[in-house]
């Protein structure tokens, strides 16, 4: 465990860095930053959160995290809560530049959280609601039973991508449960017929009641949250848990690219300011050029993301004070979506060498250089998320309460089974 | 370790104790369990696998395990157009990036390319296999015997010292050695609270070590290597017994067994020979059982060995022997514990119909001790195992 001034150090450099963030003009939200073993921050990681509900994918997450730190093949260095205040963790075996320089690049991160118009909605207090939905789930495990939980929760998860944060609930709440099935009366032979009649007019009552109106309906949890003729309490419970947990990811998981080039810049900002020894730069360097290591098969998010916010800078000739309200303007509104749509140029294109790549024969070849074309596929491949869109088209197919599913299609065609991703 | 510094009430940092944290390797060993239940699943179909019959115990089997798959929509196949990559700055078009390269599934950035992301097959080694298979077989009926010849070691907690190694400290006594010695010199009424302790205090366990007598136990291995055994026959039997043979061999010290390979006579042969060799001819049973009665007789004497008949075939016996294995098989279960028959059918001869083979005689036998098994499919193989090796009350209380 790191000693007392290895402590005090970070805390003396949290402090400066808090400061001069401020009169960079960043407003994060206040920030916590906790020394943790590897272990927990692998956990934190693997989960999302801490003190999430448990699951074996969150087990087997956390078990392959652990083995690429164990094994020196890949590290976490920062994890950050979005919630007010934040939370942060850094490794207790880092050295104390490489968690200065994961303190700067954090205090990015929290200062997009409080700005950015994605997360208007977001609930700033989910590390509590997430552990009060854990406990719940734990409860509803002992009361019946793990397995059965499981069950349910591999079911869930399966379509926990499937959600649509603009959801009306009361457009989806649009029938009230249906009643039980009754078996049809027998041929009315007896002296007792007229309580048949009782029962036909209970029968035409059923008729009435509200069916689902047909769709389309973009948010599978919420149909069958709202919808589900067979779902128990508990099992709702359930299925808003995960609905509610996914909701509060997906704006990190749309600005990814916006909020990792964020914080890229304003690390390398912070750290220039801080008087480093000559050691010191050169361990930043190697940090910093580690995390904007270019992929050639897919997108580096915190390359692409500071290469569009440090080329508008150039585009301003350098000026911070005449280029600060573009970029802060970027930071307030921008999603990765619109921030490639609105900002990637061919020459952007250029300089940060983006390519499209295809299978030609048996190799990886590159096809393209226009940056329109890749500008195309790069939106397309964000919109949902890289999952095909799958949409309820109907909850009373052939008026018989059959759910019918479709997969709202966008030229490229889903996988007709299951196939490890 | 707790150094909480607010700053401005802004920015802070801090420092807990994180060692009583156990909620990741909790859920992480609920994965490995899965992935165990998946190979269990799975067992059937890896036992039958000839490359791994004809291994020795290093060779790493992979194990496809499906259930582990997460239920997800995904695409296909990859978009139109290709995918977006970063080059080192000189990219041009027709570049190969990857040769014999495959573009990640679906759009997800790069996904199914990481190392170690998912995995779909789990890697084991045979033994690693075996001990899965075995865990809870057993020799059934197992009897203790008039002389035990088999001991083996193991250690017992009997005794009290004071000296010894610190794993082994008796903290229970410690306390009470700790309590009396105070009472003794504080004199009546004082107040007793434990600690300060010294080492005229200290209390160890010690170990004895006991000799226990395992029951002894011989299994007889019959295989009919007759002209009709044909090759599907011959990969069932050699499957079952080279299976067999590991369980023995890992859940028993000192099981012996014997190899007996017979058509119309029948010999004694060598382990290698009873796995290796090819015979042809007709086929007569009663050559097989004749020999296994005689080395019962002559070498394992019922009063001393749990004794255990297996015999494989695939029934094609001579019709005329058919009455004399029956009296000999009745000899033999007069004398051994249980006596498994694996009768190996294959197409016409699958389960229906032709009844002139040596299950019909056994059928009508009708023993309690006499477990007749048949075998029509690779498969099957496992199922034999675990019906001729099913722990028993009685065989479990004799092996404990």
């Amino acid at each position: 465990m790191p000693d007392q001034r290895y402590l005090d150090e970070l805390s003396d450099a949290a402090e400066r860095l808090w400061a001069m963030a401020h009169e960079m003009g960043l407003r994060p939200f206040p920030t916590h930053f906790e020394v943790v073993p590897a272990a927990i921050m692998y956990e934190f990681g693997a989960y999302g959160m801490p003190g999430r509900f448990s699951h074996w994918t969150h087990g087997r997450a956390f078990q392959q995290m652990k083995t690429m730190y164990d094994y020196g093949l890949s590290k976490i260095y920062e994890l950050v809560i979005n919630t007010n205040p934040s939370y942060a963790y850094l490794l207790d075996v880092n050295s104390v530049l490489q968690n200065k320089f994961v303190i700067a690049h954090v205090l990015g991160h929290t200062d997009f959280f409080a700005n950015n118009a994605h997360f208007a909605k977001t609930s700033r207090r989910m590390v509590e609601t997430m552990n009060c939905n854990a406990e719940r789930i734990a409860g509803y495990e002992y009361e019946h039973g793990v397995r059965e939980v499981e069950r349910l929760l591999d079911a869930v998860l399966a379509l926990e991508e499937h959600i649509d944060p603009y959801a009306e609930e009361a457009e989806y709440a649009a029938s009230l449960r249906p009643e039980p099935k009754r078996r049809a009366p027998a041929a009315a032979t007896g002296a007792y017929d007229d309580l048949w009649d009782l029962d036909r007019e209970g029968r035409a009552a059923a008729a009435a009641e509200p069916r689902p109106k047909p769709g389309p309906y973009h948010d599978l949890l919420l149909y069958l949250l709202t919808n589900s003729p067979v779902l128990e309490d508990w099992e709702r419970d359930i299925v808003s848990v995960v609905r509610d947990e996914m909701l509060y990811f997906l704006p990190q998981m749309r600005t990814k690219i916006a909020n990792e080039g964020w914080a890229v810049f304003w690390h390398l900002r912070l750290l220039r300011a801080l008087d480093l020894t000559p050691q010191e730069w050169g361990d930043f360097a190697n940090l910093h050029a580690g995390v904007l290591q270019p992929s050639k098969r897919s997108i580096n998010p915190y390359y692409v993301g500071h290469g569009i916010l440090e080329s508008i800078n150039r585009q301003h000739g350098g000026d911070e004070a005449a280029v600060a309200p573009v970029l802060f303007e970027i930071r307030e509104r921008e999603s990765d979506i619109s921030l490639i749509r609105n900002y990637l140029t061919q020459e952007l294109v250029d300089d940060l060498d983006l390519y499209l790549y295809d299978q030609r024969g048996g190799d990886l070849v590159v096809v393209e250089k226009d940056f329109e074309k890749i500008r195309e596929v790069l939106v397309q491949s964000l919109a949902n998320r890289g999952h095909p869109r799958i949409l309820v088209a109907d909850g009373d197919y052939h008026g018989n309460r059959e759910l019918y599913l479709r997969h709202d299609y966008e030229g490229q065609a889903a996988a007709s089974t299951s196939k490890p991703a | 370790m707790n150094d909480h510094r607010p700053l401005h009430r802004t920015v802070s940092l801090s420092q807990q104790d994180w060692s009583l944290h156990r909620k990741g390797p909790a859920d992480q060993a609920r994965h490995n369990e899965k992935v165990k239940e998946a190979i269990r699943e799975n067992l059937a179909d890896i036992i039958s696998e000839q490359s791994i019959i004809t291994s020795d115990g290093q060779k790493i089997v992979k194990v496809p395990i499906r259930s582990l798959e997460e239920y997800k929509f995904r695409f296909g196949e990859p978009p139109e157009g290709g995918q977006v990559g970063q080059g080192d700055g000189k990219s041009q078009v027709g570049d190969v990036i990857e040769r014999g390269g495959r573009p990640g599934p679906g759009r997800g950035p790069g996904a199914g390319d990481q190392p170690g992301i998912d995995y779909y097959e789990a890697e084991l080694t045979v033994d690693e296999l075996a001990a899965l298979l075995f865990e809870d077989l057993s020799l059934p009926r197992l009897e203790p015997k008039r002389t035990p010849q088999l001991e083996s070691e193991t250690i017992r907690f009997t005794d009290v010292r004071k000296r010894g190694a610190i794993s082994n400290l008796d903290k229970r006594r410690t306390i009470r050695e700790n309590l009396k010695r105070q009472a003794l010199q504080g004199g009546p009424g004082a107040p007793l609270h434990f600690g300060g302790i010294t080492a005229d205090d200290l209390r160890f366990k010690t170990w004895e070590t006991e000799v226990r007598y395992e029951s002894n136990a011989v299994v007889l291995a019959l295989m009919d290597v007759s002209g009709s055994m044909g090759p599907f026959e011959k990969y069932i039997s050699r499957a079952f017994y080279f299976w067999m043979v590991k369980f023995l061999r890992t859940r028993y010290a000192h099981v012996e067994i014997v190899f007996i390979a017979h058509h119309t006579e029948a010999k004694e042969v060598s382990e290698e020979e009873f796995f290796s060799r090819g015979e042809s001819g007709g086929t007569k049973a009663s050559s097989g059982y004749q020999l296994a009665l005689d080395i019962v007789d002559a070498r394992y004497p019922a009063a001393d060995w749990n004794i255990y008949p297996f015999h494989f075939s695939d029934g094609d016996n001579w019709p005329s022997d058919n009455e004399r294995c029956r009296e000999l098989v009745v000899q033999l279960l007069e004398r051994a514990n249980q006596l498994g028959y694996g009768e190996i059918r294959q197409g016409a001869y699958g389960r229906s119909g032709y009844s002139s083979t040596l299950m019909s005689v056994f059928e009508r036998l009708d023993h309690p001790r006499l477990q007749p098994v048949v075998i029509t499919d690779k498969a099957e193989v496992y199922p034999a195992l675990r019906t001729f090796f099913a722990s028993d009350e009685e065989g479990r209380r004799s092996n404990v």
